[in-house]
């Protein structure tokens, strides 16, 4: 059970020494307030699929190294033992582990309104891939269905990205990103040949986000060029704890949308009382195959699906995630239910200065 | 025992496992202590970078995931630099988010 498609892979060696190498050159010029951090997410999750159950404990750790005034290293990597039953009436369960980057970039900050992204990165296509994918954020384990596409099937890309804020005022303000992926093969990184950007406004006093996404797979089944379209709509409305995100995505050969609501109450004491603390969720998504070339992730047949969540934000850092969902398709209905606690760590590699 | 009954007891768990009290709450936790004394506190409005950054934490950190509990100021320059590039912070937007998580 892949929470979403890391597809860089990486031995536990090279990882310590890149580590180790990084966080030699951060010491240097590491600041009074830019000491290098480690952060991340550690849970253990369990997922029962068409009544087949699995046993995930995983860890995603985060590191962020600051070196001098302008740059950054920051990387994020995945490490999970799956535990799922044995096929075949066979009794017992099988495991299978996987290690792997989810990104691994440099970022220069050039200007004010210009930072210069190198390495492997994120794609910057709609929003759940950037913002939503970590185990410590994410409301549901399992990701949208739509999540492949403009994501290019593993949501990273190797190359160069620039971003920023065009405009930022009290009032709204304006970001971008553009990105170009070359072709690369090798076990640590792989990645697509492909180019985009996504582009976003943003009204803080009406808590609305709105913004479209572009990218284009320039290699790949077929052996030709393919389009991806995005827009995403986030409305948090100040002084709640209301969130309505959404997305769309359409691609040459299927498209499909999610939108997902979550409340925290505050009448009873806040949000840190006991109630407060309790966070339904719900998600509707649906897919649709354009034709039946099925060069993305998406399912082969129209597919609608309704997410059922309750999660708990218990003190420390840490969610309990719940979740049950009804998927509807033509080749067969299934329930799909999900359970997880998660807890979020985050200190300093050393005291500092 | 059945999926749905196991969730109901995981849930019904953390319920009864939590304190009936109010706990710190996430932002205020990860927020620097106040300094002000009590007569600074009670007669003057918010410092402006204060209310700016804070605008800034609420609108940009706050939007995507809860604040984690508490962090030593050593690293929030770091935290900040990280939020710049994810976020498309303006260099403004930095220095400010800056200045309220190291007042």
């Amino acid at each position: 059970m892949a929470r979403y498609g890391s597809h860089i892979t990486l031995s536990p060696a090279l990882w310590t020494r890149t580590l180790a190498a990084v966080l030699l050159g951060s010491a240097i010029c590491a600041t009074a307030q830019n000491v290098p951090l480690l952060s991340g997410g550690v849970g253990f999750l369990t997922s029962t699929n068409g009544g087949s159950t699995s046993y995930t404990p995983t860890i995603e750790p985060v590191l962020a190294m600051p070196l001098g005034q302008h740059f950054m290293v920051e990387s994020r990597a995945d490490l999970l033992e799956s535990f799922a039953p044995n096929g075949g009436a066979q009794p017992g369960y099988d495991h299978t582990h996987f290690i792997g980057l989810s990104y691994l970039q440099g970022d220069y900050i050039a200007s004010p309104h210009l930072t210069i992204v190198g390495g492997t990165f994120l794609i910057p296509f709609n929003t759940y891939n950037e913002r939503l994918t970590p185990l410590w954020i994410s409301n549901f384990q399992a990701t949208p269905l739509i999540f492949s596409l403009g994501n290019m099937s593993g949501g990273a890309a190797t190359g160069g990205m620039v971003r920023g804020s065009i405009i930022s005022r009290p009032k709204y303000s304006f970001d971008y990103a553009a990105f170009f992926s070359s072709r690369v093969g090798t076990e640590q990184f792989t990645a697509k040949r492909s180019s985009g950007g996504r582009t976003s406004l943003y009204l803080p006093k009406q808590g609305l986000e709105i913004g479209l996404s572009y990218d284009r797979s320039l290699q790949g089944f077929p052996a030709s060029h393919e389009n991806f379209y995005g827009a995403h709509v986030w409305w948090e409305p100040a002084n709640t704890a209301f969130r309505l995100r959404s997305e769309f995505a359409r691609g040459h050969h299927a498209q499909g949308y999610w939108i997902e609501a979550d409340y925290r109450t505050q009448a009873f004491g806040g949000l840190d009382s006991w109630i407060g603390r309790i966070e339904p969720v719900f998600r509707m998504q649906q897919t649709f195959r354009r034709d039946n070339a099925a060069s993305d992730g998406l399912p082969s047949v129209n597919t609608q699906r309704a997410d059922f969540g309750l999660d708990y934000n218990l003190p420390h850092n840490t969610r309990i995630l719940t979740s049950y969902s009804r998927q509807f398709a033509s080749n067969g209905n299934r329930n799909i239910w999900q359970t997880g606690i998660v807890y979020r760590f985050l200190f300093p590699t050393w005291k500092g200065k | 025992m059945t999926m749905t009954s196991r969730v109901l007891l995981l849930t019904f768990a953390a319920l009864l496992s939590t304190p009936l009290h109010s706990q710190d709450a996430p932002l205020k936790a990860a927020l620097p202590p106040p300094t002000e004394s009590k007569q600074a506190a009670t007669a003057a409005a918010p410092k402006p970078h204060e209310s700016e950054g804070q605008r800034i934490f609420q609108q940009n950190c706050s939007r995507c995931h809860n604040a984690p509990e508490g962090f030593p100021p050593s690293i929030s320059g770091t935290i900040v630099r990280h939020m710049r590039v994810r976020a498309s912070l303006s260099q403004h937007d930095e220095q400010e988010l800056l200045h309220f998580l190291n007042p």
